[in-house]
């Protein structure tokens, strides 16, 4: 049987040549994700931005009322609700914001989403309430605040981690690797304005796991290369480290791909923001393992000596021994 | 490496079997049949997202517990100078800025007081739980200690825990959860739940019932207008009753609190045919209130419940036979929802819903279905890749995937995990994601035998080599699990669950069991080539 070569045998594609265009790109992305997320906002759920979630079903109509039920909850005087489809035509999402002056009144945001219900409730009798998220100003607080701790203390740790298994540049490398998967991350949902929920820290969160295979697998190579070949430029080296491993980056992210895309498409919608957010953030994190988190290496003077520290500190101890150092 | 000893072979397969039979009573239930109930019955727990019903986060109200102590203490003290002999005479008191002060008329007296205090001020446990200070050698103020507080509020919350338990146990729903969190909250979780008001308006009730004399002596516009007069207290009348908009003014002191209740029913007074609450007290609070309504004919005194009055009847004679019938325009619901929460005991500090999240059955049955289809065309396709690419190296692939699979649901039932929303595509990313470590080797292997070792070196070599980037990668996702299960509420911790335990199983099955089976092959067949 003859078996299936995504990626041909023997690739030799100068991917370090770009490196300083792309890494210019890289850098223009993070701070275009900041500077999207300072001009637009992102549009934050319930989870973070309190509030009333209500998601609900009108078994018999062809078509949600969606206009008629943004006029309705207008009318109950709580702000401008957030009316979309959700899943289907048949099913809406009702957002409401948190009313003024509610961090003093945490029970406000309950008391709405009853009246809400009811209201709508009262004028379509054929609605079937799915789901109900009602967050205090004060609880979308602490997920804020835990959010923003979890993602710091995600990227520090593996990047200490790194690090350890390799050299500071390496921890180095991989950090800026990171801050440019979740800022890229974030940026997208600040220009598409896809609802910002605790799903898609998540789902940042286990970007910020997988990305780092990617950079680990390079890495991993890197050392291992750096070791064999002693004498070869570091920019080759990084190229000839990543066409090896290319073959294996290319088909796990296609394996990863290929199982994400069914959720995609036929997942519960609830789950269509956070699979989204893991599916670009698989592209993101692949392309920064090459383009972030290697030229890095070079500009960090990372060469074949960063890793025979045992000679040279022998060499160091004697040195001491006789008193020069 | 490739070594594989016979009783390594058993404890390998031994490992693998029985982690994934643990799974099958999870798929039966899942696929609607019945497992053999004469067999144990491992489950993965569903998260509420899935199963339907509904989550609520209570936080208690810490001030009150402060404001109520000091009001308690300030009673305490008033009876205690009262029934000193000779009687300490006391005036000026105040409980402004958390603490109580008062004017002693004779400074003489300032030992005697301080020596009737002193139990008082002593908690259980012979922590210290107010501080005493004498200014101006004639007044004293008590201060809470923190300690005293925090003691205070600790009960509060043990006790209004179980007041939540007992008021959703009435309610008759099946395993509801229920958990302090922290220092003034607590978690409720009631599966399946067909109509979440109600629970909440259960437990929004304090249910503070209080028998507290009108002063008569309070000027009526002064009421309106919302100024107490000394010693006495404003309370509005509650919404829905006859007098709701005006207030009552009420003596502080000396009235009763609705605690010592044997039973409280909801009824019709077939004189009025209103509905009401009937109470019995027991012995204690029986006396209390006989005393109370003899001592005052012909006055009338305010029925409040959780700080609004129901209604404020004359006592037309002494009531002695420790019930009584409160009435206050009540719905058959209303009476029958303050009945099971008076029943329950009364909150010793009020509650506020501050977050909520309720799932209808409907949506929860939906999003199983549509996530076990994405998973199983998603496997499908990673399946056809993995053999496509990889030949009989795919197939092992293949089957240490299906072995994952089953390992990870079997664990999950095992340790009693919640399988939330999120966690299925924590599943769908490590069916993905898994076969990342058989790729690696399969790569690594292609590599070597194209350098040109011979078959088993190339493997051995190509096991060893793709391990170490393996075993970083696993533990660098592991940390972000770690992260993941640390933050956020519980739909996410399902998904931080599924993705670490994925990473055990996944390089278990990946890894160990696939090295196993090529191992045997390689002994039996022995090739000199291989199609990878």
């Amino acid at each position: 049987m003859k078996l299936l070569k995504i990626v041909p045998d023997d690739t030799n594609i100068k991917f370090l040549k770009l490196r300083i265009p792309f890494f210019v790109l890289s850098i223009v992305l993070i701070f275009g994700s900041w500077a999207a997320v300072l001009v637009n906002g992102l549009n934050f759920g319930v989870d973070f931005a309190g509030g009333q979630e209500v998601r609900m079903t009108f078994t018999e109509r062809e078509q949600a009322p969606v206009a008629s039920l943004r006029e309705l909850v207008g009318r109950l005087g709580y702000g401008e609700p957030v009316v979309q489809e959700f899943g289907g035509p048949q099913s809406v999402s009702i957002r409401v914001p948190l009313p003024e002056g509610a961090e003093d009144t945490p029970g406000a945001a309950t008391a709405i989403g009853e009246k809400v219900i009811a209201a709508i409730a009262k004028q379509y009798p054929d609605v079937r309430t799915d789901g109900n998220d009602t967050v205090s100003g004060k609880v979308a607080g602490e997920f804020r605040d835990q959010a923003i701790l979890a993602l710091l203390a995600a990227m520090a740790a593996v990047s200490i981690y790194i690090w350890v298994r390799f050299e500071w540049q390496f921890g180095v490398g991989a950090m800026f690797a990171l801050v440019h998967d979740v800022s890229v991350t974030i940026g997208l949902f600040a220009i598409t304005q896809m609802e910002f929920s605790l799903q898609i820290v998540a789902a940042i969160l286990a970007i910020i796991g997988y990305s780092l295979n990617d950079t680990i697998v390079v890495y991993d190579r890197i050392r291992e290369n750096l070791k064999k070949f002693r004498k070869m430029p570091m920019s080759e080296l990084l190229d000839l480290s990543v066409n090896e491993t290319l073959s294996r980056t290319v088909m796990t992210s296609l394996t990863l791909f290929v199982a994400l895309i069914p959720l995609l498409v036929f997942g519960p919608p609830s789950l269509f923001g956070m699979v989204a957010a893991i599916t670009v953030g698989l592209f993101i994190g692949t392309y920064s393992s090459i383009y972030m988190a290697g030229p890095l290496l070079i500009w960090m003077g990372v060469t074949s000596n960063s890793f025979v520290p045992t000679e040279s500190a022998i060499e160091r101890q004697e040195k001491v021994a006789r008193g020069e150092a | 490496m490739l070594e594989f000893p016979f009783w390594k072979k058993l404890w390998l397969w031994g490992l693998t079997l029985a982690a994934s039979v643990l799974a099958l009573p999870s798929l039966f239930n899942v696929s609607g049949l019945d497992w053999p109930s004469s067999l144990p019955n491992p489950q993965v727990n569903l998260g509420l997202d899935l199963a339907g019903g509904s989550h609520l986060l209570l936080e208690a109200k810490a001030d009150d517990i402060r404001a109520q102590r000091l009001e308690n203490m300030e009673e305490t003290v008033r009876q205690l100078m009262r029934n000193a002999k000779p009687r300490i005479r006391i005036g000026d008191v105040s409980t402004g800025e958390g603490r109580l002060s008062f004017m002693l008329d004779s400074p003489a007296d300032i030992d005697r007081a301080r020596g009737l205090l002193e139990p008082v001020m002593q908690g259980a446990n012979l922590t210290r739980e107010w501080d005493l200070a004498v200014v101006d050698g004639q007044r004293i103020v008590l201060t809470p200690t923190e300690a005293g507080i925090n003691a205070a509020l600790d009960d509060a919350m043990d006790s209004a825990t179980e007041v939540v338990r007992r008021r959703i146990d009435e309610l008759g729903t099946r395993e509801p959860t229920i958990i302090r969190q922290g220092d003034t909250r607590i978690v409720v979780q009631v599966p399946g739940l067909e109509d979440p008001e109600a629970l909440k308006n259960l437990l929004g009730q304090t249910a503070q019932l209080e028998f507290k004399l009108v002063d008569l002596n309070a000027l009526p516009e002064n009421v309106q207008a919302g100024i107490a007069p000394p010693g006495s207290q404003i309370f509005p009348y509650a919404p829905g009753t006859p007098m709701a908009g005006r207030f009552e003014a009420v003596r502080r002191l000396g009235g009763i609190r609705g605690e010592n209740l044997t039973g409280a029913q909801a009824g019709v007074d077939p004189n009025t045919n209103q509905n009401v609450v009937n109470i019995t007290f027991d012995a204690q609070g029986g006396a209390k209130f006989a005393k109370l309504t003899r001592e005052n004919v012909g006055k009338p005194f305010a029925i409040i419940l959780d700080g609004q009055v129901l209604s404020a009847p004359t006592i037309n004679e002494p009531i002695l036979g420790g019930s009584a019938q409160i009435s206050g325009s009540f719905t058959p619901e209303s009476a029958n929802n303050l009945a099971i929460a008076l029943r329950s005991g009364a909150l010793p500090v009020p509650l506020q819903v501050i977050e909520e999240r309720t799932v209808g059955p409907d949506l929860g049955a939906d999003s199983i279905r549509k996530g076990l289809l994405a998973m199983a065309i998603g496997s499908l396709a990673v399946i056809a890749l993995m053999i496509a690419t990889y030949g009989r190296f795919g197939i092992y692939a293949t089957v240490a995937l299906v072995f994952n699979v089953a390992m990870l649901l079997g664990l999950m039932a095992l340790g009693n995990f919640t399988l939330t929303l999120p966690g299925i595509a924590g599943f769908v990313i490590t069916i993905g994601a898994a076969v990342d470590a058989n790729v690696l080797i399969n790569e690594r292997i292609r590599e070597e035998r194209k350098r040109g070792r011979k078959v088993v070196a190339a493997v051995e070599t190509g096991y060893k080599e793709a391990g170490r980037a393996i075993y970083d990668a696993n533990f660098t996702n592991f940390i972000a699990g770690v992260a993941l299960f640390a933050f956020g509420s519980g739909p996410v911790k399902g998904f931080a669950v599924v993705l670490v335990v994925g990473l055990f199983t996944s390089v278990f099955t990946g890894v160990t069991l696939t090295r196993m089976f090529v191992a045997g092959w390689l002994r039996k067949a022995r090739p000199n080539d291989i199609n990878i």
